[in-house]
C-alpha cells in the first residue's frame, strides 16, 4: 500500500516534471516586478496600482503574452517604507532578476530605488505623475509632469480666481519641488504666493494652518498636502468654512478625495489630468467596465492605477518592437520616437530625450455635490521642459534630477 | 484685537483636546497598572470605525460615538483577559504583546474593510469673528477633553473603586492583602483606558480620513503626553497637555507646522532631562 503509493508519487512528479520542463522550452516567462504600496498609510492609493498591473497582465497573457511570452508578476509590497522599498528593489533586480522593474509611490520611494536600478541595466517604469525632472536613462516615466499639470492649472486659476495663492504642501521632496514649481509659474505670471506651508506627513490637525490662510487672504489655494491623514485639511477646512477655490495636481484623479469625503469638502477643487474615472469615452468606458468587471469593489479607478495598467501595455510595445527585452534595445525604439500606445485616453507617446509621457491633458472640477466636470480639454501636451533646459538621454545620460533652481550645469 | 485673542484660545484650546483626548487612555492604562499599551492606536481606530459604522446605519453620531467608546472598552476589557493579565510581571513582554496585537488589528482592518471608508463629515456649524472663520465642533471637542478630565478626577478621587483603584496603583500586594479585587480593578481601569481611546477615535472621526492606520497620527502626541506627564497620571496629564499646548500653539502660528512640531518634540526632551520623573513629580512634592 504504502510503497504503491510512493510509485504513484513518483510517476506523478515525473510527468510533472516533464511537462514543466516542456512549459519552459517553450518560452520562459517574462518577469515583470511591482513594487506597490498595499499596506500602510498609502494604501488606498497603491491599492489601485496593484489592480491595474493584474489586469493588464492578465490580458496581456489571454492574448499571448509578449513576443508570445507569459508575464509573471512578482508583485511586493513595502508598506510605504523607503528602507523597504531598497530591500525589496534589490531583491526584484538581483535575486529574481526581473526583466523591468515597475511601481514605487512617493517620489521619495522613486528616488530611494532609482540609485540601485542605476546599477543594474533592468529597465524601470515610474507609474504616478509627479514633480517632474528625472534625466535618467533607465527610467521611464508614465505620469503626468509640471508642463503638462501646472503650466496648465496654474494659469487658468489665476485668470479665473486671481493673483494671490496659498500653499499648503507636504514636506517631502514632491511638495517641496511642486511648490518650486508653482513659484516660478506664478512669478512668470505676475502673481503672488502669499504664504507657503510645508507639513509634515502624519500630520492631521489644520486648525492653525486655516487660520494661517485666512490672515493671508490668498484668491485661491494650493493643495499640494499628502496621504491620508493630511487630507483631513478638507474636512477640517470646510469644516470652518473656509470656502476657498483650490487648485491640485494630485487631488481627485488620484486621491479620490471626492468619492472618500462627505459632500461639499471638496467643492470648489481643480486639477489637470491625464486620467478620471469620469473620463467619458468609448475607450475609457470600455476600460472601466473592464476594470470593474474584475475588481468589483474599486472605489475608484485612480489615474495611477490607470497609468500602471498603461505601463504594462507601453512596455510590451517596446519589446515587441525590439524584439528583446535589454534596456538598450528598448532605448533604441525610444529615440525613434515611435515608443507610441493607444490607450483610454488616447494615443500616448514616450518623449525621446527625457522618457516621459506626452498626454491628453483636461482641466477637471469638483461640484458642491462633488459631481465632476471638464473645464477645459488641452489636448495633447509633450514633456516638453526637460527637453527644453537640456537633458537628452539619447546623448547623454545625466542621472539627475532637475528643478527650476537646479538646472543641468552648461558644458 | 479680540479676534486675535479668540484665535489664540481656540488654537490653544485645539491642540489641548487633541493631546489630552488622545492621551487620556494611554495615561490611565500606563499610569494604573505600568503597561504601556502600543496598541492605543488602533483602540483609536476602532472608536472611529465604528463610529462611522453606526452613523452610516442611521444611528445619530451623538449615540453613534458613545458606544463607540463602549464597543472599545468593552474590547479592552477582553483583551486585558486574553492578552494583559498574562504580562503584568513582565512589562516588557506587555509592550511587545500589545504591539504585536496592533499589527495585527491595522492589517486585519485593511483585510477586512479595505483600504479606505467614506467619511461622514463634520457636524455643520461655523461663526465668524473678525476676519477668521471657526469650526463649532472643534469647540465640542474642547468641552469633551475638559469633560474627560473632570470624568476622571470625580471616578478616582471621589468614588469608592477610585480609592480602591489608587491604592491598588500604589501597592497592588498590600490592597490584596486588605481584600481588594486587584484583577478585576486592572481589567476595569483597561476597559476605561481603551474605552477613552475609542472615544477619542469616535470625536475625531467626523474630522478625519479613515485608514487602518489612523490610529498612528495620535500616537506621538499621546505618547509624549503621557511621558512629559509623568508617572502620577491623575495630576500631571493635565499640566503636560497645557504645557505642549502653548509651547505648539506658538510655534505652529509664527513658523508653522515644522517647527511647531520639532519644538514640541524638542521641549518634550528637555523636561524629560530636567524631570526625568515628569511633571506630576513637580508637583506631588509641592502637595506635600
Amino acid at each position: 500500500m504504502n510503497s504503491g503509493r510512493m510509485l504513484g508519487m513518483a510517476v506523478l512528479s515525473a510527468v510533472l516534471g516533464a511537462t514543466a520542463l516542456c512549459a519552459a522550452q517553450a518560452a520562459e516567462p517574462l518577469k515583470v516586478g511591482l513594487l506597490e504600496d498595499v499596506s500602510g498609510d498609502l494604501a488606498f492609493m497603491g491599492m489601485p496600482k496593484l489592480h491595474g498591473s493584474q489586469l493588464a497582465v492578465e490580458e496581456i497573457n489571454k492574448s499571448g503574452g509578449i513576443l508570445g511570452r507569459q508575464i509573471e508578476l512578482i508583485h511586493l509590497d513595502p508598506q510605504g517604507d523607503n528602507a523597504r522599498y531598497q530591500e525589496f528593489g534589490r531583491r526584484l533586480l538581483n535575486r529574481d532578476k526581473v526583466d523591468v522593474l515597475i511601481g514605487g509611490i512617493t517620489s521619495a520611494s522613486r528616488e530611494a530605488l532609482r540609485p540601485i536600478v542605476d546599477r543594474t541595466s533592468t529597465p524601470y517604469i515610474y507609474t504616478n505623475q509627479y514633480e517632474g525632472g528625472v534625466c535618467d536613462a533607465s527610467m521611464i516615466s508614465m505620469g503626468a509632469v509640471p508642463e503638462q499639470q501646472f503650466s496648465t492649472l496654474i494659469p487658468w486659476m489665476v485668470e479665473k480666481f486671481g493673483k494671490k495663492v496659498y500653499v499648503i504642501a507636504a514636506d517631502y521632496n514632491f511638495g517641496q519641488i511642486s511648490a518650486e514649481w508653482n513659484r516660478k509659474i506664478m512669478k512668470d505670471l505676475g502673481g503672488e504666493v502669499v504664504g507657503e506651508e510645508f507639513i509634515p506627513l502624519g500630520v492631521s490637525q489644520f486648525a492653525q494652518t486655516i487660520q494661517n490662510i485666512q490672515k493671508a487672504k490668498p484668491d485661491w489655494l494650493l493643495t499640494i498636502n499628502v496621504g491620508a491623514a493630511q487630507d483631513s485639511f478638507f474636512e477640517q477646512a470646510a469644516a470652518a468654512n473656509l470656502n476657498l477655490p483650490m487648485g491640485s495636481s494630485i487631488k481627485v484623479m488620484l486621491g479620490f478625495e471626492h468619492k472618500r469625503f462627505k459632500p461639499p469638502a471638496l467643492n470648489n477643487m481643480h486639477a489637470t489630468a491625464n486620467w478620471f474615472e469620469e473620463i467619458d469615452t468609448p475607450e475609457a468606458n470600455d476600460f472601466k467596465m473592464r476594470w470593474h468587471a474584475k475588481f468589483p469593489d474599486e472605489l475608484y479607478i485612480n489615474d495611477m492605477g490607470y497609468n500602471a495598467y498603461n505601463a504594462l501595455y507601453m512596455y510590451k510595445t517596446l519589446v515587441e518592437k525590439a524584439k528583446s527585452t535589454k534596456l538598450d534595445d528598448l532605448r533604441k525604439v525610444i529615440a525613434t520616437g515611435d515608443a507610441c500606445i493607444d490607450a483610454p485616453e488616447g494615443k500616448v507617446c514616450i518623449d525621446p530625450k527625457s522618457q516621459h509621457t506626452s498626454h491628453r491633458m483636461r482641466l477637471i472640477s469638483v461640484g458642491p455635490k462633488h459631481e465632476v466636470t471638464v473645464e477645459k480639454d488641452y489636448g495633447t501636451i509633450q514633456p516638453y521642459w526637460l527637453g527644453q533646459i537640456g537633458c537628452d538621454l539619447t546623448k547623454k545620460n545625466d542621472k539627475d534630477q532637475y528643478t527650476p533652481s537646479h538646472l543641468p550645469s552648461k558644458s | 484685537m479680540s479676534a486675535e485673542l479668540f484665535s489664540l484660545f481656540y488654537q490653544f484650546a485645539d491642540v489641548f483636546a487633541f493631546l489630552i483626548l488622545s492621551a487620556a487612555g494611554l495615561a490611565i492604562v500606563f499610569g494604573m497598572m505600568g503597561v504601556i499599551n502600543m496598541a492605543h492606536g488602533e483602540f483609536i481606530m476602532c472608536g472611529a470605525y465604528v463610529t462611522v459604522g453606526l452613523v452610516n446605519l442611521g444611528v445619530p453620531l451623538v449615540i453613534a460615538q458613545i458606544l463607540a467608546a463602549l464597543t472599545a472598552g468593552l474590547i479592552g476589557v477582553a483583551v486585558e483577559f486574553l492578552i494583559v493579565r498574562r504580562f503584568y510581571k513582565r512589562p516588557l513582554d506587555s509592550l511587545l504583546a500589545t504591539w504585536g496585537l496592533s499589527l495585527i488589528v491595522t492589517q486585519s482592518m485593511l483585510l477586512i474593510v479595505g483600504s479606505a471608508v467614506r467619511g461622514i463629515g463634520t457636524p455643520e456649524g461655523s461663526f465668524a469673528i473678525g476676519g477668521y472663520t471657526f469650526s463649532s465642533y472643534r469647540l465640542v471637542l474642547f468641552g469633551c477633553a475638559v469633560a474627560v478630565l473632570a470624568g476622571l478626577y470625580i471616578v478616582f478621587m471621589k468614588t469608592r473603586f477610585g480609592v480602591i483603584a489608587r491604592a491598588t496603583m500604589q501597592n497592588a500586594a498590600m490592597a490584596k492583602a486588605l481584600g481588594a479585587r486587584t484583577g478585576r480593578i486592572y481589567a476595569i481601569s483597561f476597559g476605561i483606558g481603551t474605552g477613552l481611546a475609542g472615544l477619542c477615535g469616535a470625536l475625531y472621526a467626523p474630522t478625519m480620513t479613515l485608514i487602518p492606520t489612523m490610529g498612528a497620527t495620535f500616537v506621538v502626541e499621546s505618547f509624549v503626553t503621557v511621558v512629559i506627564g509623568g508617572a502620577n497620571v491623575l495630576l500631571g496629564t493635565a499640566p503636560a497637555a497645557v504645557f505642549l499646548a502653548v509651547i505648539r500653539m506658538t510655534l505652529n502660528a509664527s513658523y508653522g507646522q515644522i517647527i511647531g512640531q520639532i519644538g514640541m518634540l524638542f521641549a518634550v526632551i528637555l523636561i524629560i532631562r530636567v524631570l526625568p520623573e515628569g511633571l506630576s513629580s513637580v508637583l506631588v512634592r509641592r502637595g506635600r
